[in-house]
């Protein structure tokens, strides 16, 4: 790897530009992708910016289990991130749909329709998690380039308080579509 | 001024070579004392150069025709006419030749304004171009109060050559005419409570909707280049004369830090005005001031 990439790969791992999507959600994690960027997580050390535009974004954050209607929004605004990107699914609905399993109104899980990098799962998230999850996903984008994603990667659940989802989430790979 | 000195002055001091290290110092300066300020920590000193240089290294969408191509330039343009606008700032004692005037000066601090408005128009986004529109209303409105403030203090020192301006002696008028531009200035540097253009969640960014990659991170080049600019006009004209090169210099860089620290205080403590309000505020509180100070700048011509 020359100097040039070496450099690249460093501040793309350091400066993480967020879009927020939701797609259904009840807005718990929404709330909680909020508290990540206020005085008490500061999520802005990490270089981390909710941007405006999704044209600006390196990382795309999902939050919800993905309804019929939010299904062309999503594929639009997944193909309106410019490379490289990533994508969080943050939550456990995004991931397994949770509690709304089988609900005739979802099409989800998320990896259904666009390559999913990182789970956060959790309902909701800790804060803590989803900075994890986005600091992996910098990671993993600061590693991976322009090349297509191979495989997602699951945040550990940790201290995160989940009330109504299983803590042992599904990986990736194991959800029924 | 011969050769060396007038490109050592474009391409070094006060020009691109301390102007672009200083524009990534200023928007870290701003964003780090908003986060203090709020209680946090705060991005890394070094945060708005990885910024700058991850947007190198993303894609641009592809576009195609007269419409990408007007796309791909005026964040150019706006690099290259505020990086000039710093370029002329007269911080060193010049010996005779170029020197530039104010109405330059003027003219290069405006350009990166008309830019943001005809990207936003032309990137034929809906959120854009509501963008723009607000971008030229609030253009006029601070403007009128801007260049009246600047023509004031010309008046009343009886030029319109930097060099002079910044060494003659400091009147009454001169300070008021500082005074308006600092309000003029958050207008200016599109920061809250005059951050209608590109208000991030209301309006997607406002015309930068459609800019990503290298063009997105010329934007944000010529948005810190602007606030050394902006605040280096104001270190000039509020900072007294010395003869030593050096702590011109020193003072300079100094006074503009003050005025960032200034700005990004209010940033902080504000909130985002209406368009109706802010157009308001211009036009019937400050605007009145302004006019005081130019008619009493041309009553004291007249006399003397």
């Amino acid at each position: 790897m020359n100097l040039w990439n070496r450099l690249m790969c460093y501040c793309r791992r350091r400066s993480p530009w967020l879009f927020h999507m939701n797609s259904g959600s009840c807005n718990g994690c929404d709330i909680e992708l909020v508290a990540s960027l206020t005085p008490r997580y500061d999520a802005e050390q990490l270089g981390v910016r909710l941007e405006g535009s999704p044209r600006h974004a390196d990382i795309l954050c999902i939050t919800g289990p993905v309804t019929h209607n939010s299904v062309e929004a999503i594929k639009t605004v997944y193909g309106q991130v410019c490379g490289p990107k990533a994508v969080v699914a943050i939550g456990s609905c995004p991931a397994t749909t949770n509690v709304f399993i089988d609900s005739r109104t979802l099409d989800g899980p998320l990896n259904r329709h666009i390559p999913v990098d990182v789970f956060v799962p959790g309902c909701p998230p800790r804060p803590d998690a989803i900075i994890q999850g986005v600091a992996k996903a910098a990671a993993i984008l600061a590693e991976r380039g322009n090349k297509l994603p191979v495989e997602s990667v699951m945040v550990p659940i940790g201290e995160s308080t989940c009330a109504c989802a299983d803590a042992t989430q599904p990986a990736a790979g194991e959800v029924q579509p | 001024m011969n050769l060396t000195t007038a490109l050592a002055r474009l391409l070094i001091f006060p020009g691109l070579l301390f102007a672009v290290p200083a524009a990534w110092f200023f928007l870290w300066v701003e964003r780090k004392s908003v986060a203090l300020m709020q209680g946090r920590i705060g991005p890394p000193f070094m945060q708005p150069f990885y910024d700058f240089i991850k947007l190198l290294g993303k894609s641009t969408p592809p576009r195609s025709g007269v419409g990408g191509l007007l796309m791909m330039m005026w964040p150019l343009l706006a690099v290259s006419a505020a990086a000039g606008a710093v370029g002329m700032l007269p911080v060193l004692p010049s010996s005779g030749g170029f020197e530039g005037d104010l109405i330059l000066l003027l003219a290069l601090l405006e350009l990166p304004s008309m830019c943001v408005i005809a990207a936003g128009f032309s990137s034929r986004s809906i959120f854009g171009e509501i963008g723009s529109a607000r971008e030229a209303a609030l253009s006029v409105s601070y403007n009128v109060v801007f260049l009246l403030a600047i023509v004031s203090i010309a008046a009343s020192q009886h030029t319109f050559r930097l060099e002079a301006l910044a060494h003659l002696p400091a009147s009454p008028l001169h300070w008021l005419g500082v005074l308006a531009i600092l309000v003029c200035l958050p207008a200016k540097l599109h920061i809250n409570p005059f951050s209608l253009p590109n208000a991030e969640q209301e309006i997607y960014s406002g015309p930068m909707v459609e800019y990503a990659g290298p063009e997105l991170a010329m934007w944000e080049l010529s948005h810190g280049l602007e606030w050394v600019a902006a605040t280096g006009l104001v270190a000039t004209l509020a900072a007294p004369h010395f003869a030593a090169w050096w702590l011109a210099a020193m003072v300079f860089v100094a006074l503009s830090f003050v005025v960032v620290l200034l700005l990004s205080a209010t940033a902080a403590a504000t909130a985002r005005l209406q368009i109706d309000t802010t157009v308001r505020f211009y036009w019937q509180c400050t605007l009145i001031f302004a006019v005081l100070a130019i008619s009493s700048a041309l009553f004291m011509r007249f006399k003397s």
